[in-house]
């Protein structure tokens, strides 16, 4: 197991070296001059040459890679092109933050109404309430998030005035239920979905039957018998969802006006703001590949047939 | 009769001759498909719409770009049934080649990304393992890694130029006119999302697979002598069937789904050609839904319709061709 771990660890700096060299060529070679966003209509070729001379942009791209590599060594991520005199690490700091709590709670909510979904679906399969749990959740995904922003906000903000429509207050404040309703609903479909597949396999098996023929109660055998097995393919999407909340987050933080790394790099996007891009793919690569661990771990000890780290190349 | 595919029938003797539908997995599964009743009403939408989609400029009443300025932002009338928006133009008809949009870029993306990609690489990584499997896995997570809508941006942005004048030399040496369908745009967008779709079939593939291996069936399988392809396609993959084909049903969504976001930063689909991530995105507002309701709701409503019955397929393929069901 540690061996494992650590072969997986290992890979970590080369992966960020390829994402942080791709993205550092594609953002230098890409469409958009960051100079010329920075300046506007003011646009001026003799003061642009001279802003690029003073940060670099005219350099060899290997000298800059190189620069900009020995500095994230240090910690320094740089700063940004676009609010003078703030470094990418402050700016990503607060706003990760935010996201990661608008995350966070949209993913509760996906969860907690997904899997007692999903079951519910599966244990009552053959009856009509199978069918219409998973369709009703099924349309909610299909509802683009263009849709159900407006909408939410005319029925809750509009109509009834009991949400606030726009704005952050953290995790615990009013402002953060309709951009979490909004993200979370998605999820819900595929949750739901993914727990009533993998129970459905699971609750005719032997083991199952078996469990019931030794007398123990039906709760046991639901928790402990079928929802544990049923867990295994859901542990790995929710590694996977975290990556997929943040592209939905793009959307909704911006119409929610909800101060996250979606709008920020959204802006950076626009603005071409290479450093803000490179420090927040370098971060989120980061997250990424150590979720990715996390689920790989987790997987044997749901299902002990699975074993990690062996090459058991078995053909 | 559907119920009784468990092999032989119900053993009704010498009537009962399998061999005259075939008893292989793909007929069984096809047939147990056609027998649910959802599954073949949502078939027949996405036909319907994706037909409309193809015969697009048959089956619309207007021209997609026709204006007429003395008549915007009309409600759902007789002679324009969804409406018409800002500059005049028939909804019904814009949302119709939109849907051609979509169609061609969720059929190009899917086979080429989810498909083709996705499976392969997933069985080989499972199946494999060792090598294989860590070079598949770890350069899938750098693609997944990177936040997709900001390298289809820069892909779809250095890919168009290219892939324009690729074109416009097949125009010259085929001599007919392709450039104006925008046909660029599809092929760098297609491009740029399979290449960060593939991953999600391919971990799905593996982790289906790497069960699947501990199975007896692929050691009995092994044991008569079937050689690796064999194994692969004939004992594994039918197996993990199920979970590939809710996945395509779900990316045929997301593809749709992306469209939509990568209008929204303005790389999409370029106007004034159609698309329905471009016309709901656009009118995405407060204000639109409180003043102009059809503006939003009717492209809306069209591809919520395509995005339910896609996912509602999907269920029903997956309990016609999963072997574990009933």
């Amino acid at each position: 197991m540690a061996p494992y771990i650590l072969r997986r660890l290992l890979w970590l700096p080369v992966i960020l070296l390829i994402v942080s060299f791709v993205t550092f060529v594609l953002g230098r070679y890409g469409p958009g001059d960051p100079v010329q966003v920075m300046m506007g209509s003011k646009y001026d070729p003799v003061a642009a040459e001279r802003i690029r001379e003073r940060l670099g942009l005219n350099d060899n791209i290997f000298v800059q890679y190189g620069r900009y590599l020995s500095n994230v060594a240090r910690g320094d991520f740089g700063e940004s092109l676009k609010y003078r005199g703030r470094t990418v690490a402050e700016l990503l700091r607060s706003k990760m933050w935010v996201s990661a709590q608008l995350n966070l709670a949209a993913l509760i909510l996906s969860v907690s109404l997904g899997v007692p979904i999903g079951l519910f679906a599966a244990i009552r399969q053959g009856t009509l309430l199978d069918p219409a749990a998973v369709s009703m959740t099924l349309f909610w995904q299909s509802v683009p998030v263009f849709v159900t922003g407006p909408g939410l906000l005319l029925i809750f903000a509009k109509w009834l005035g009991i949400l606030p429509t726009h704005g952050w207050g953290g995790f615990f404040d009013t402002r953060i239920i309709l951009p979490a309703v909004v993200m979370g609903i998605v999820g819900v479909a595929i949750i739901a979905r993914l727990v009533r597949s993998s129970t459905l396999e699971v609750i005719n098996s032997d083991y199952v039957r078996t469990a019931r023929a030794k007398g123990l109660p039906e709760t046991t055998v639901r928790l402990r018998h079928i929802l544990r097995n049923a867990m295994i393919p859901l542990v790995t999407h929710l590694g996977f969802s975290l990556s997929g909340l943040l592209t939905t987050s793009f959307v909704v933080e911006r119409y929610f006006g909800v101060p996250g790394v979606g709008n920020l790099l959204i802006e950076a996007i626009f603005a071409r703001d290479f450093p803000i891009l490179d420090g927040a793919l370098l971060i989120g690569t980061t997250i990424f590949v150590m979720v990715n661990l996390l689920v790989d771990l987790i997987y044997p000890a749901l299902d002990p047939r699975i074993r990690l780290g062996q090459g058991n190349a078995a053909f | 009769m559907l119920r009784s595919n468990t092999g032989t029938g119900p053993g009704t003797g010498l009537v009962e001759t399998p061999q005259r539908w075939g008893r292989n997995y793909l007929t069984i599964s096809l047939r147990r498909l056609m027998g649910n009743r959802v599954g073949v009403i949502c078939l027949s939408v996405i036909l319907l719409l994706y037909g409309a989609g193809i015969l697009a400029p048959v089956v619309t009443p207007y021209g997609y770009n026709d204006q007429n300025l003395s008549n915007v932002k009309q409600p759902p009338s007789l002679s324009h049934p969804f409406g018409t928006d800002r500059l005049g133009r028939d909804i019904l008809t814009r949302v119709i080649y939109g849907l051609r949009t979509t169609v061609i870029l969720t059929v190009v993306t899917v086979t080429t990304g989810s498909l083709a990609l996705g499976i392969s690489l997933g069985l080989i990584a499972g199946y494999f393992g060792r090598l294989a499997d860590t070079i598949i896995m770890r350069v899938g997570e750098v693609s997944t890694s990177f936040p997709e809508v900001f390298l289809v941006l820069i892909m779809v942005a250095t890919l168009r130029q290219p892939m324009r004048d690729w074109l416009r030399g097949v125009e010259d040496t085929l001599g007919i006119s392709i450039i104006h369908l925008g046909i660029a745009d599809y092929f760098a967008l297609s491009l740029a999302l399979a290449i960060f779709s593939w991953f999600g079939m391919a971990r799905l593939v593996r982790g289906q697979v790497l069960q699947a291996r501990e199975e007896q069936y692929v050691d009995a399988a092994r044991s008569i002598g079937c050689r690796t392809p064999r194994l692969l396609f004939r004992h594994v993959l039918p197996n993990v069937m199920g979970p590939i084909i809710v996945t395509v049903s779900a990316s045929l969504s997301a593809v749709a789904g992306a469209e939509m976001l990568i209008s929204f930063l303005g790389i999409g689909i370029q106007p004034p050609t159609p698309s329905l991530g471009v016309m709901i995105f656009e009118n995405g507002s407060l204000s639109v839904l409180q003043t102009t309701p059809h503006l939003l709701l009717c492209p809306a409503s069209v591809i919520i319709i395509l995005l339910f019955t896609f996912n509602l397929l999907g269920d029903a393929i997956n309990d016609a061709f999963n072997p574990r069901t009933r």
